[in-house]
């Protein structure tokens, strides 16, 4: 069966067109419009004064001979897996467990959420200092070797935007039916059969939301990796956007920096429709089959 | 990872990129600043209440009702303050005077023919021409002209060493590098990291590199590199000096952790003032840094020399590297260009220095010999002044003498040598490709 989507049904109920204009206007003003600046920029040689000059394709050459856009994708790739799967395991689990309505359950969930209210470069300064091998609480040299520098930015990431995904888990798991579970319990299914066999399940569509939003979201992490380890040890956690970042206002080398801008944007949006491809995302099938 | 607002961060620097775009397109014609005000921008650190003061003196004064001019100043924050200047000098918004470290930092604005050529209004100005000492004026400058006026405090590299502990250990501050090593393995057997190094900030790893190089080919190898010649990273004195790093390195000389340690977040001067490292090198703002941190340490303790000579090589060990002010530069867009050179006047003033004095910065005027019994800590101030009035040759801290282009990723090999990611000769032959 396919989706139920005739137009009528579509037309009922929702608002018009011209009610999203405000949002299109300011969208089309401050992100696409910048966007085609920059990839016109990538084309040019630009170092901030006077007219960019026009140079062909020698930016985007100049990018896909750079050893560094291999290692950064490489390091982004890494990245993103590990950090994808360290905040999936542990958000869905206290998602999970936060999901119960119990009293004790919604304070902690609160007091969990307050790292996602920090801004992300006073929380890299905390950690940054945290990790200083003479003051801080780890006294050893963690940020000058390569994977603790790595493991220091998944560490602080997943400190940082847990809590957020925690509750989208949390919210996905509450909207699982009480039925399934009672059901499941008179047939004598346990707490780790249930949550295997209904609450994992049922929270299919709530992985795939979280996921793209952290798979994506990982591509343009930057504030991090420019506090705590500036790339470094030596090249090691250059990810794309600090690439860019590097390339613009450190070397003054924009036509260079649009180029390496624009091919993160083509491949964020290659990756996210692949996800919501591949993820069956887009079809938003209700996970409350058999209801 | 991230999430919704992160995706943002592509649209916002797209647009930070676009906007800068965007003014160019019309920010071709125009002078900047309306009517008689001028905009000046500063380095917005502690240090900008001088020039707030300066600011206010000239609004006051006649030579300003003369060239009808008023200046407003306008305090950058200091991280942000090169990128705002290149976005601003780009756009309509562009400042008519501002602060610079001279050299390739302003080689970008003079090729773009935006700064006012100040060589002969200097010559033929007896407050400018004599007011400063000369080896200073001249940093200020690019191929032999001057672009800036100097308005700040010297900022000459100096080691800085701990008085308890190498008194403790019965040391006397090194004059040669062997004596160096030997107080460096006396430090080693006693525990005590010999160096403090903020290593995660890469630019003091950086120092090391300028006084060796120095210290072994003499000035002229930087001098040539300086001036374009990347073929000058070749010189055999970059790779003795890259391998007398290593050897360092290897031999424990900055303790284990210090990739991990910062010198802007105070790791590297806590570390230096508990006694957990014996010596520092570091520019002359380590004493403010001190004072302002460990009073007591920088009042009692704290003692300072010139970095050692090395056997054999070129260079005298009176030659100084790092910063030798900051300077003041005319846009060449300004709308009253009198007014704007009747400000930097100011800059030479008695009041001026002392002010900068008071502060406990040591001024780059030639009056300033006499006034620096004023100073918070004379004695310190007097050993700067003397320092950088006998060196036969100041070089520029490299990342400020040669254009950002080429600093940005020479910051990166050198970190990458200090961690360990690249050998001396792989060092250098990364230099030579840099362009």
């Amino acid at each position: 069966m396919g989706r139920p989507r005739s137009a009528a049904r579509n037309r009922a109920g929702r608002p018009n067109a011209a009610l999203a204009l405000p949002a299109i206007l300011f969208f089309a003003f401050f992100a696409v419009a910048p966007m085609v600046l920059a990839f016109y920029l990538s084309f040019t040689q630009w170092n901030g004064l006077g007219d960019p000059r026009p140079v062909g394709l020698a930016n985007w050459r100049k990018l896909l001979n750079d050893d560094r856009l291999t290692q950064s994708l490489t390091v982004t790739v890494v990245l993103t897996v590990v950090s994808w799967a360290f905040q999936t395991v542990l958000s869905l689990l206290l998602g999970v467990w936060a999901a119960g309505r119990q009293r004790n359950r919604a304070v902690l969930s609160a007091i969990f959420f307050t790292p996602f209210l920090l801004s992300s470069t006073a929380i890299s300064l905390l950690f940054y200092a945290l990790l200083d091998p003479n003051f801080g609480i780890i006294h050893a040299d963690t940020l000058g070797t390569t994977s603790g520098a790595f493991l220091a930015i998944v560490f602080v990431g997943g400190w940082q935007f847990i809590p957020f995904h925690t509750l989208i888990y949390q919210g996905g798991a509450r909207q699982i039916p009480e039925v399934l579970y009672q059901a499941a319990a008179i047939d004598g299914a346990g707490r780790l059969r249930q949550f295997f066999s209904i609450t994992l399940p049922q929270l299919r569509n709530t992985a795939t939301t979280s996921g793209v939003l952290m798979i994506v979201g990982s591509l343009t992490y930057f504030e991090t990796v420019l506090i705590l380890t500036q790339g470094g040890p030596g090249t090691d956690t250059a990810i794309l956007p600090y690439l860019m970042y590097q390339a613009g206002f450190k070397s003054y080398d924009f036509g260079y920096a649009s180029a390496v801008a624009s091919f993160l944007v083509i491949a964020a949006t290659a990756l996210s429709l692949l996800m919501v491809r591949l993820s069956g995302f887009g079809a938003m099938r209700s996970t409350r089959e058999g209801m | 990872m991230e999430s919704y607002s992160r995706r943002w961060f592509l649209g916002a620097g797209a647009t930070a990129l676009a906007s800068v775009g965007g003014l160019t397109a019309c920010g071709s014609g125009g002078g900047s600043g309306d009517g008689g005000t001028l905009t000046a921008f500063v380095y917005g650190d502690d240090a900008a209440k001088i020039q707030v003061k300066s600011v206010d003196r000239f609004n006051a004064s006649a030579a300003a009702k003369k060239a009808k001019g008023t200046v407003k100043l306008q305090k950058v924050p200091a991280t942000d303050y090169p990128a705002k200047l290149r976005t601003a000098m780009g756009s309509p918004n562009a400042p008519d005077v501002f602060f610079n470290w001279g050299g390739g930092s302003i080689k970008a604005y003079k090729d773009a023919g935006q700064l006012v050529d100040l060589t002969d209004v200097i010559a033929s100005d007896p407050v400018l021409k004599s007011g400063f000492l000369p080896s200073v004026l001249s940093a200020g400058g690019l191929d032999g002209k001057n672009y800036g006026v100097p308005m700040r405090g010297m900022q000459p590299v100096i080691l800085f060493y701990n008085k308890t502990v190498f008194e403790e250990h019965k040391l006397q501050p090194p004059t040669t590098w062997d004596q160096l090593l030997d107080i460096n393995a006396k430090l080693k057997k006693a525990k005590i990291t010999p160096f403090a190094l903020g290593g995660s900030d890469i630019w003091p790893e950086l120092m090391w590199l300028e006084y060796l190089v120095d210290r072994i080919g003499g000035p002229d190898v930087f001098d040539k590199i300086k001036n374009g010649d990347a073929s000058g990273w070749g010189d055999p004195a970059v790779l003795k000096a890259a391998q007398t790093v290593k050897e360092l390195i290897d031999d424990g000389a900055f303790g284990k952790g210090y990739s991990s340690v910062g010198y802007g977040n105070g790791g590297a001067p806590a570390v230096f003032a508990k006694g957990k490292a014996a010596m520092h090198l570091m520019g002359s703002w380590e004493y403010s840094t001190q004072l302002g941190k460990f009073p007591d340490f920088a009042k009692k303790n704290l003692g300072w020399c010139a970095f050692p000579k090395i056997e054999g090589g070129a260079g005298d060990i009176r030659n100084v590297v790092g910063n030798p002010t900051n300077y003041w530069s005319v846009n060449a867009r300004t709308s009253n260009k009198d007014a704007a050179i009747a400000f930097l006047r100011d800059s030479a003033s008695e009041a001026y220095t002392k002010e900068l004095i008071a502060n406990g910065d040591v001024p780059a005027t030639s009056n300033a010999a006499s006034l620096l019994d004023a100073s918070p800590n004379p004695e310190f101030a007097k050993f700067q002044y003397q320092m950088v009035q006998d060196a036969p040759a100041f070089t520029l801290s490299w990342d400020q003498a040669v254009a950002p282009n080429v600093s940005t990723p020479m910051l990166t090999e050198v970190n990458k040598l200090f961690v360990g990611k690249s050998s001396p000769a792989q060092f250098v032959s990364a230099l030579k490709g840099l362009k």
